[in-house]
């Protein structure tokens, strides 16, 4: 296994000023930000300096990610994908979420192509905070016609607002694309033990990342990786082949874990992994099994999926997931207990009462802003967790709530008595009533309903 | 540290970079024509042949020394009880489906969930189970005759005081009418009541003493060790479960063996959180805990458990809204991704409820498993597919 590199080790090539100008206290708290990305070398001015040159080299070295970061694209077209550093997201943090390109081929007709094209453009899915897309398009030849694939790319790059894939076997076609689209570094796949070198030689020529591809064969696939390399090539992405039933998935899912690890483990075919979901369209199962196999590799560890279907109801728990499994481990779980305000809330506006997992509460809040409520959120302390969990695992019953009511001034703000408790945590209102001498209601079990709610329940009760 | 290069430094960065800046680098003349020379070469050398070679590709392999423990679920009439048959669960040496590393004995474990009375279900889990929701023993019938759920729990809500104050003998007839209605493994479930669980479960276990149930569960908020005495007592295996914190799962699962529970009558259940719920917490917690029996840590060396069953929770899951398309595939689909996302954490036994689920989920396994056959499909043709 390679050693891990410590923030001394990145010390030791630092100027060991502590001059304080890349922001950090010290040089050694530079060292830390670094390696947990934080902050980048040229932060620091003074290994800019030419005395320093082989330090910044060095360091340069050092730091780059085991996998190495390639970019699809250019510009706001573009997307980044790789420079991942662990196997286990609780060992740092997964960098760059796995890219969802969605195909269209070059023979589907003008206006089922187009509305696909925009349809990946406009796809835009805010969750807590955060808008998830699709990021690329991947455009298969079926006609293996060169002159139609040219045609079917250039109506793609006028409508297309993403980066783009192109896809076929033959050289020839992908040449006819790039000569389209060659100066936005679309991404080409794929190279073959049979086309390393013609394909390989576009790639160069058009200064574009390019796939290598062996079916489930990884010994293959890491001759043609170095046969790229020995090209020049350094923008390389994997694919082991996509296997979509039986024993052949388990190979491919060991394939990524053995690459992966490849990489991070032993420096050895450092890059990107690239998994076609799409092929389950293949084997005549569709968008269930495609979503189920985008799911597996989205947790092993692609970081590049082609997908087939457009179907929102499997694009969504998969985007979801990715939002998940890219979230960063070192962010807080909870976020901090006491009463918050929504709008401009007075005596008479109701009082509602959440937990303080990070997640909960960013839900409940958005649900709020969205409708519109001015209201107080009375957030307690659960020691991070959610509703159902705190309630089952005695992090929240009628004395802690009680007791968030009483040191929150909350009985200042109102000149009412009532409070709405999340509907799964119904079991503590009694208690909680007593103890308080407030009204207590129970409110729906999911925050969506509060606006129905407060509109159809609290303003009877007002 | 000084501007001084030594020239085997000097003579490897030329060689990686076209240009480099000899500024401030004091080079004396007679080094430069020695060194001279050697560059030339190495340059001629970095320049590659653009060839193909047949290289070897070195599969990296973990060194694991602990193994995960296997627990065994049900007692048939050889031991004691009247189950037809015994699920063994856990028992991984590596990671789920690691195959090139470690064939794991046993495939993750589905076990269907039934409630004790009429509860609120999401719509898509409903339409299954709509003429049996006041049948627990039907209940757990269908699961297993008609939908071939390994296990099932039954959920004695019922016995909370806030929902119907079930005495706790009268929940212990119905976990008799369940045996008596499936011959598969159960487990049973309290309210999630910490006052009243221990009762319900000691007369529970009693009641189905000697069938190697599992108990659902122990936990820190309640009087763990009645109920451990109960799995002892009646010989069950107890669910230890813990908020999403490692450190009490660690804690708990001492506090239970000191009770007199034997680590392999033990499962434990770090807590599921849903997909788009934080599913995150759950799957490194579990990736964290699998781990760290693999590496020998005796205290986390048990099988995991997941509820699944969670992922209802997400309003994704269960809510119509024709923005996020059709909620009779949205939702199963919502639940298969929680398991299987957790299964590759980790995870051995998953509670869950919408056939479809199960059924994406279950068919997944057994291909990731490696055991299943089937024609291999030439996968370049994807490029063509109209
Ligand atoms: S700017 Fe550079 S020299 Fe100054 S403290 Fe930061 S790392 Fe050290």
């Amino acid at each position: 296994m390679a050693k891990k590199i410590g923030p001394l080790d990145i010390y030791n090539y630092l100027p060991k000023t502590n001059c304080g100008e890349c922001g950090e206290k010290t040089c050694m708290a530079f060292a830390s930000q670094l390696i947990e990305r934080a902050v980048k070398l040229e932060d620091c001015p003074a290994l800019k300096q030419p005395n320093f040159v082989r330090s910044y080299n060095n360091l340069k070295e050092m730091l780059a990610p085991s996998v190495k970061e390639v970019i699809v694209g250019v510009g706001d077209k573009s997307v980044k994908i790789g420079g991942e550093e662990i196997v286990f997201r609780h060992e740092l943090t997964y960098f760059n979420k796995t890219a969802i390109a969605l195909d269209v081929h070059d023979e589907m007709n003008d206006e089922e192509l187009l509305a696909r094209v925009r349809y990946v453009n406009d796809f835009c899915f805010k969750r807590i905070g955060e808008e998830l897309t699709l990021d690329l398009v991947a455009i298969r030849s079926t006609s293996k016609d060169p002159d139609r694939f040219a045609q079917c790319v250039s109506k793609v790059l006028c409508e297309s607002k993403k980066p783009l894939i192109l896809c076929s076997w033959s050289p020839s076609v992908l040449e006819a694309g790039l000569k389209v689209v060659g100066h936005e570094r679309p991404m080409i796949y794929a190279a073959t033990k049979d086309t390393w070198e013609e394909v390989g030689r576009l790639a160069v020529k058009y200064n574009c990342p390019v796939v290598a591809f062996a079916d489930g064969d990884m010994a293959e696939l890491k001759s043609v990786v170095k046969a790229l390399e020995s090209l020049g090539i350094e923008d390389i992405v994997l694919d082991p082949g996509s296997h979509v039933e039986g024993k052949y998935l388990a190979n491919t899912f060991g394939n990524f874990v053995a690459s992966r690890r490849a990489a991070i483990w032993n420096k050895d075919i450092g890059y990107p992994l690239l998994g076609v979901p799409a092929i389950a369209w293949l084997s005549g199962e569709g968008a269930f099994k495609e979503a189920i196999i985008a799911a597996i590799m989205i947790d092993k560890y692609a970081d590049l999926i082609i997908l087939h279907t457009p179907e929102i109801w499997a694009l969504l728990p998969v985007i979801t997931l990715r939002q998940n499994i890219y979230t960063d481990p070192r962010k807080p779980v909870a976020v901090e207990a006491g009463l918050r305000k929504f709008g401009n809330p007075d005596e008479n506006s109701p009082v509602l009462m959440t937990t303080n997992f990070a997640l909960t509460y960013y839900t409940v809040a958005s649900d709020i802003e969205s409708a519109g409520v001015e209201c107080y959120l009375l957030v307690i302390d659960t020691e991070g967790l959610g509703v159902e969990a705190s309630v089952a695992g005695g992090k929240l019953d009628a004395f802690k709530a009680n007791e968030a009511i009483k040191n929150s001034g909350i009985e200042k703000e109102v000149k009412h008595r009532k409070i709405i408790i999340p509907g799964f945590s119904s079991r503590i209102s009694g208690d909680l009533e007593i103890q308080s001498g407030w009204v207590v209601f129970v409110g729906p079990r999911d925050s969506s309903g509060i606006k129905e709610f407060i509109e159809k329940k609290w303003v009877g009760l007002a | 540290m000084t501007n001084a290069l030594d020239l085997t430094e000097l003579i490897k960065m030329l060689g990686k970079v076209e240009e480099i800046e000899l500024e401030n680098i004091d080079v004396i003349a007679g080094e430069l024509g020695l060194i001279l020379p050697t560059i030339s070469a190495i340059k001629r050398e970095s320049v590659k042949k653009a060839e193909y070679r047949d290289l070897n590709f070195e599969i990296p392999l973990a060194n694991f020394t602990g193994e995960v423990l296997e627990v065994e679920l049900g007692a048939t009439k050889a031991n004691g009880g009247t189950r037809e048959n015994v699920i063994k669960v856990g028992g991984e040496r590596t990671m789920p489906f690691y195959n090139f590393e470690a064939l794991n004995p046993n495939e993750p474990v589905i076990a269907f969930d039934v409630f004790d009375t009429k509860i609120h279900l999401a719509g898509p889990v409903r339409k299954h189970f709509e003429d049996v929701l006041e049948d627990p023993a039907e209940w757990a019938k269908r699961c297993v005759d008609k939908y071939g759920a390994d296990m099932v729990t039954i959920h004695l809500i019922s016995t909370d005081p806030v929902i119907k104050d079930t005495s706790a003998r009268e929940a212990a007839k119905t976990v008799e009418n369940v045996l008596q209605a499936v011959k598969v493994p159960i487990m049973i479930g309290g309210s999630g009541n910490p006052e009243k669980d221990p009762e319900v479960l000691e007369k529970a276990a009693e009641a189905a003493a000697g069938e190697r149930c599992v108990i659902n569960s122990a936990s820190m908020s309640l009087d763990y060790k009645r109920i451990a005495k109960a799995c002892v007592d009646y010989g069950h295996v107890v669910l230890s479960w813990t908020s999403l914190d490692i450190n009490d799962q660690k804690t708990l699962n001492k506090y239970l063996m000191d009770a007199g529970i034997k680590k392999e009558d033990m499962i434990m259940d770090p807590t599921t959180a849903a997909l788009g719920y934080g599913l995150e917490y759950s799957f490194s917690i579990m990736e964290r805990i699998k781990l760290a029996g693999l590496k020998g840590d005796k205290d986390l060396q048990m099988p995991i458990a997941s509820g699944t069953t969670n992922a209802w929770g997400a309003r994704e899951a269960w809510m119509e809204n024709p923005e996020w398309g059709d909620r009779e595939k949205r939702g199963p689909l919502w639940e298969a991704i929680t398991a299987l996302t957790l299964c590759l954490a980790g995870s051995d036994l998953f509670m869950m409820m919408n056939p479809t689920a199960m059924q994406l989920f279950r068919d997944i396994i057994k291909c990731l498993c490696g055991f299943k056959e089937t024609e291999s499909l030439d996968i370049k043709n994807w490029i063509g597919m109209r």
